[in-house]
């Protein structure tokens, strides 16, 4: 059913629908609005879980880790600083395949403190073992909730993952979500009933320590994990498709790519922007498209490839960047396309909220036939 | 040869021969049971037990991180809770990760009022990464981040009053023990895991290595440290003391001059002040907890 909502509140309401039986979280902006919605469904016996109301971050997400440990499906939800200050137990969860769903509200991080957004956050844990799912608006924001539990949950994958969306420009913004209702999630995402939990009646060991002889297997395994995860998001999008309408079996997103010369690749909500840009570019007789990247980790190389074999050149937006080398998705797209001749420029933007309109995609793609390789786009010269 | 035994803390273990804190896993998993939980923070007792892909727990047991271990603890409540099981959960943390790096987890978990036992397994220093000072290192013991030198006599302050700071939290039983008194030390954990709500065991167990003495010593040393009023056996019920052991006292040299780490304190000239120092503490700890048993003159 079609319902006007805020972004954060139509996320509260898919994983109040995914049923998770321990939530624990730590209220961060902009990400609050999610973790007091889960307050009241579970006040108000909408939601039956234990709600863990934890000192910090840290804790939020060691809780998650006991108590998936111990065989609960289990939800937390941060941004930025609450992210950064979680991070060991990020890694630790991923070590030890615990399918844990968080959602990113993304926000920059400090210093200079920011409260607005951008994917720093959750960028800077793209080596952390986590599935990272982009939204680009609201009903994916909500969809891909659901996908991210049975992706996670599948025992061929268990892996923790992140559900990401822009914070304020998704999360505080209304606009017309399909919810489903509980019977229709409850057909979709089975019981979680993963194969090792914490049990007296059958005591295993859980997050040993690991000799050289054995670590790097372990990591291997993870790798290996990502991978299959391809395919199982592939299976579990296309089964989405089927029973709801809105296929998401694909990890990455073409608009108007199919002939394009130029195209431009983002993820998040800046592709609502590009997708209105290139409208008015291609009434202009000017030949661009979008490749939307949807799933970050595993990361789409080789669909990528596919996608842009045919561009003459590609422009990535990155709200994020690896100081001293380069925004992210750059690197990983040219990555991608190596052993092509396609060039490929990256384009460093929207930091800490700074707005991104259509004017910039356009002059971004003019920068994109000459201009340098990789730079901050948008700076105030005044200010340097 | 593990299944021929029926302890739950099994051999095969790599602690140190004479480590304290085996010890103490071997008694607190035998007071625990099998049908219970254990939880682990980084150190010395989770990596000598636990090297892939051997484990000494024939327990559930589960480590995570040096410092998380009441919050995962936490959420494993939450868990079994919410799916009906009984099962008893019982941290084992060493004292860095409960005085010092865990004390944030620790305050807020016992504060929402979990139902488990949290038992600190006391060696008064970071022994894992090679002996460095902790919130729980006495005075004047030398470690290698307190080392005695020509400016220094060691740990400059005394051991951080950790059952206090648990009972101020409302923790309905806060109990400190010790492996030489492994009837006590039972007891204490059969009643921790029996009372409803978080409750705390600290118990004192000697490291040879870190300490330096020989492995045999162990149980004597510590027995030395409760008959030097160095280390009190008691019981907080609902934040009030209820039991102690009481001794008859003898002077804390004899506990001092059994180990390497206040040996700067008798050679190469004996440190009067400082042993007087340490002399207060144990009368300090006399007084507060009532532990000296009145010797009757006549005699
Ligand atoms: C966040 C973090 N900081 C530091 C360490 C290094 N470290 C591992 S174990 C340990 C000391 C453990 O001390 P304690 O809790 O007293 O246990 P013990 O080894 O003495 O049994 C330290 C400092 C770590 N693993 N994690
Ligand atoms: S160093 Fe100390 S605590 Fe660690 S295993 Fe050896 S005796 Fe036990
Ligand atoms: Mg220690």
């Amino acid at each position: 059913m079609m319902e006007i909502t805020e972004g954060s509140h139509a996320v509260a309401e898919a994983v109040r629908l995914c049923r998770p039986q321990v939530v624990s979280a730590y209220p961060i902006t902009p990400q609050t609005h999610i973790v007091e919605a889960l307050a009241d469904f579970v006040a108000n016996g909408q939601l039956d879980a234990e709600y863990i109301t934890v000192e910090n971050e840290l804790s939020a997400l060691s809780a998650c880790v006991g108590a998936s440990a111990a065989g609960s499906r289990t939800y937390s939800a941060t941004t930025s600083q609450g992210l950064m200050l979680m991070a060991e137990v990020v890694f630790n969860a991923a070590g030890m395949r615990l399918p844990i769903i968080m959602s990113i509200a993304n926000r920059a991080l400090g210093a200079p403190l920011s409260i607005w957004n951008d994917m720093q956050d959750s960028i800077s844990l793209r080596d952390s073992g986590w599935l990272q799912f982009y939204a680009e608006d609201n009903q994916e924001a909500t969809d891909l909730h659901l996908l991210a539990f049975k992706v996670a949950e599948d025992n061929s994958i268990q892996l923790p993952a992140f559900v990401c969306f822009d914070g304020f420009i998704l999360s505080h913004t209304y606009e017309p979500v399909d919810m489903l209702t509980q019977e229709d999630v409850d057909k979709y995402l089975p019981k979680f009933n993963p194969a090792e939990r914490l049990d007296a009646a059958d005591p295993i060991s859980f997050g040993m320590y690991a000799t050289p002889e054995y670590y790097l297997e372990f990591r291997y395994e993870m790798d290996q994990a990502q991978k299959r995860a391809k395919d199982v998001i592939a299976k579990a999008g296309k089964e989405f498709g089927e029973m709801f309408g809105r296929d998401y079996s694909a990890l990455i997103e073409g608009y108007r790519l199919e002939d394009a010369d130029t195209a431009i690749v983002a993820m998040g909500s800046i592709c609502g922007t590009v997708k209105d840009a290139i409208d008015e570019m291609r009434t202009a007789g000017m030949k661009v498209g979008l490749l939307k990247i949807r799933v970050f980790r595993p990361f789409p190389a080789e669909e990528i490839a596919k996608m842009l074999s045919h561009v003459k050149r590609v422009a990535v937006l990155d709200k994020n960047i690896s100081l001293g080398a380069k925004g992210a998705t750059a690197m990983e797209v040219r990555d991608a396309l190596y052993g092509s001749a396609i060039p490929v420029k990256g384009y460093v933007l929207g930091l800490g909220g700074r707005d991104v309109r259509k004017r910039d995609i356009k002059e971004i793609v003019a920068f994109s036939e000459k201009g340098p390789n990789d730079q901050f786009y948008g700076l105030r010269k005044e200010l340097i | 040869m593990a299944e021929k035994t029926c302890e739950l803390f099994d051999c095969g273990h790599r602690a140190c021969g004479g480590c304290g804190a085996a010890l103490a896993a071997r008694l607190v998993t035998k007071a625990a049971g099998k049908d219970s939980i254990f939880v682990s923070s980084t150190g010395c007792m989770e990596v000598f037990s636990t090297p892939y892909p051997e484990t000494a727990w024939k327990v559930p047991w589960i480590h995570s991180l040096f410092e998380n271990a009441a919050a995962v603890a936490s959420g494993i409540e939450a868990a079994l809770k919410k799916q009906g099981r009984k099962e008893k959960i019982v941290i084992m943390a060493g004292d860095g990760a409960t005085f010092d790096i865990g004390m944030i987890c620790i305050s807020g978990a016992f504060e929402r009022g979990h139902d488990f036992t949290y038992i600190c397994y006391d060696n008064e220093a970071y022994m894992n990464t090679g002996i460095q000072r902790s919130g729980a290192t006495p005075y004047d013991a030398s470690t290698t981040t307190s080392p005695a030198g020509k400016c220094s006599f060691g740990n400059k302050r005394p051991k951080k009053d950790m059952p206090a700071i648990l009972a101020a939290h409302g923790a309905p039983y806060v109990a400190t023990t010790s492996i030489a008194y492994p009837a006590d030390l039972l007891q204490k954990v059969e009643k921790a895991i029996a009372t409803p709500g978080p409750s705390y065991v600290q118990v004192h167990a000697p490291c040879c290595t870190g300490w330096g003495f020989e492995g045999e010593q162990t149980i004597a040393i510590a027995k030395l440290a409760i008959e030097t009023g160095l280390w009190v056996n008691y019981e907080m019920i609902d934040g009030k003391i209820t039991k102690v052991k009481k001794v008859v006292r003898k002077p804390v040299e004899e506990y001092l001059k059994t180990q390497k780490r206040f040996r700067h304190l008798f050679k190469p000239i004996r440190q009067d002040a400082e042993i007087a120092a340490i002399q207060a503490i144990a009368d300090k700890n006399a007084e507060k907890y009532g532990i000296d048993i009145k010797l009757n003159k006549k005699e």
